[in-house]
């Protein structure tokens, strides 16, 4: 019995150490990048060039999504409010649950697979093709040329993407609630700054996609330079990368949403 | 320094964060004010206002005719003060009542306007004098049980 048990249990230690070593290798990651970001903002069109690649091309799949989760929710709203009668308060239900929950989450999800993948993989075929070894050679840091502009990049890239996520999905929420049902314009749009406070809601989404921005870059940077440099190896980095920052993503949600509702409170 | 079409796209693109910022902030958000539409401003006493807010709309026979632009508490009469701002388009009579009105259950509060006979018409400033109060529900439940007890007392 327990010589059956033995290898499995052997495999699961061994995990469990491994990505307790991961989470370890990860923070001297973390802390790394922010020592050698330097050059960055010396060099700032190393972090424009990455912008322009992470958020500018996000930019089609953030507004539409957006648009598309606005125009669900308008529906879905109106469907459960129609019993209270109070169809007016679909502004309210829309922007809330927009600029509170889903404009940060959806987008750094949306960002993760979309921005994180491209970039676990770029840095993992540089890699491989040993590009990283070689900037070494001419004494040029990688960590500084490379990865700390894809850093910032994503930390600049993240509230810009949920802001317009949250604006274009209140859009999509305005034509459905509107334009197609017809709910009174003046009150959808009273009663949505009635219940939005800026610091409260706006600003509180604004805080929680710059830490998802900084959560999903450190992860897609580090799984790209820790991936083993064959082919396999930055296939399985940039699966673990979308995964793992999708988990990230929604556990610092629960924890972030936790600290702010208690402030309001 | 060479500018390059990626500079372009990243001023575009931080360009278009701020300005949906400023959206949020401005349009769904509490940071502006009301746009400008012609209006008139008229004032109200009630006793009660319930759950009027400011921005709240005014409605006449259903119609929205203007907003609620500022309440106040009249500290000598102890009533509360509504600044109605109605839409230049429409004009009352003098002797039009103003009531608290929800839309709904769980509807909004609005300031229901119902015209009177007068043939002078209320211009900006006035103050119309025939007005009705929130139903404050609790009390109305309240009257209701009270009363059905009483019924009951004196059937038996």
């Amino acid at each position: 019995m327990l010589k059956r048990l033995r290898k499995p249990l052997i495999t699961l230690g061994g995990n469990f150490i491994n990505g307790v070593w991961r989470v370890g290798l990860m923070a001297r990651f973390f802390a790394l990048v922010l020592a050698s970001s330097g050059p960055s903002f010396h060099r700032f069109r190393l972090v424009r060039r990455e912008v322009y690649f992470s958020g500018v091309l996000s930019l089609i799949i953030i507004i539409v999504s957006g648009l598309f989760v606005g125009m669900v929710l308008g529906l879905q709203g109106y469907e459960t409010l129609q019993k209270y009668g109070a169809t007016e308060s679909i502004g309210v239900l829309v922007a809330l649950s927009l600029v509170r929950e889903l404009g940060p989450v959806v987008a750094a999800l949306l960002f993760a697979s979309r921005a994180g993948s491209a970039i676990t993989a770029e840095i993992g075929l540089m890699k491989a093709t040993e590009q990283l070894s070689a900037m070494d050679m001419m004494a040029v840091s990688p960590m500084s040329r490379v990865i700390a502009p894809r850093f910032w990049a994503g930390v600049i890239s993240m509230p810009i993407l949920s802001a317009l996520f949250s604006a274009m999905g209140v859009f999509g929420g305005y034509i459905v609630g509107v334009v197609m049902i017809g709910v009174d314009n003046g009150a959808f749009w009273s009663q949505m700054q009635a219940a939005v406070d800026f610091r409260y809601d706006v600003l509180n989404g604004v805080v929680k996609s710059i830490v998802f921005g900084i959560a999903i870059t450190v992860i897609a940077t580090f799984e790209g330079y820790a991936a083993p440099p064959t082919a396999e190896g930055v296939s399985r980095a940039t699966t673990r990368t979308v995964v793992s920052s999708a988990l990230i993503v929604l556990a610092l949600d629960l924890v972030l949403t936790a600290f702010m509702l208690r402030g309001e409170a | 320094m060479e500018r390059t079409t990626i500079d372009l796209w990243f001023g575009a693109f931080v360009t278009a964060g701020f300005v949906a910022l400023t959206v949020l902030a401005l349009k769904v958000g509490n940071f502006g004010a009301e746009r400008a539409t012609e209006t008139y401003r008229v004032e109200a006493r009630f006793d009660n206002i319930g759950g009027l807010k400011v921005r709240g709309p005014v409605r006449s026979a259903g119609v929205l005719v203007g907003r609620v632009s500022e309440i106040h508490f009249d500290n000598t009469k102890y009533q509360a003060a509504v600044i109605l701002a109605l839409d230049k388009r429409y004009a009352f009579p003098k002797d039009t009542s103003a009531s608290i009105l929800t839309s709904g259950l769980l509807g909004e509060t609005y300031v229901g306007l119902e015209a009177g006979g007068d043939d002078k018409k209320l211009a900006a400033g006035d103050r119309i004098t025939l007005t009705q109060s929130a139903v404050v529900l609790e009390r109305l439940i309240s009257q209701f049980l009270f009363s059905k007890a009483q019924d009951d007392g004196t059937k038996k």
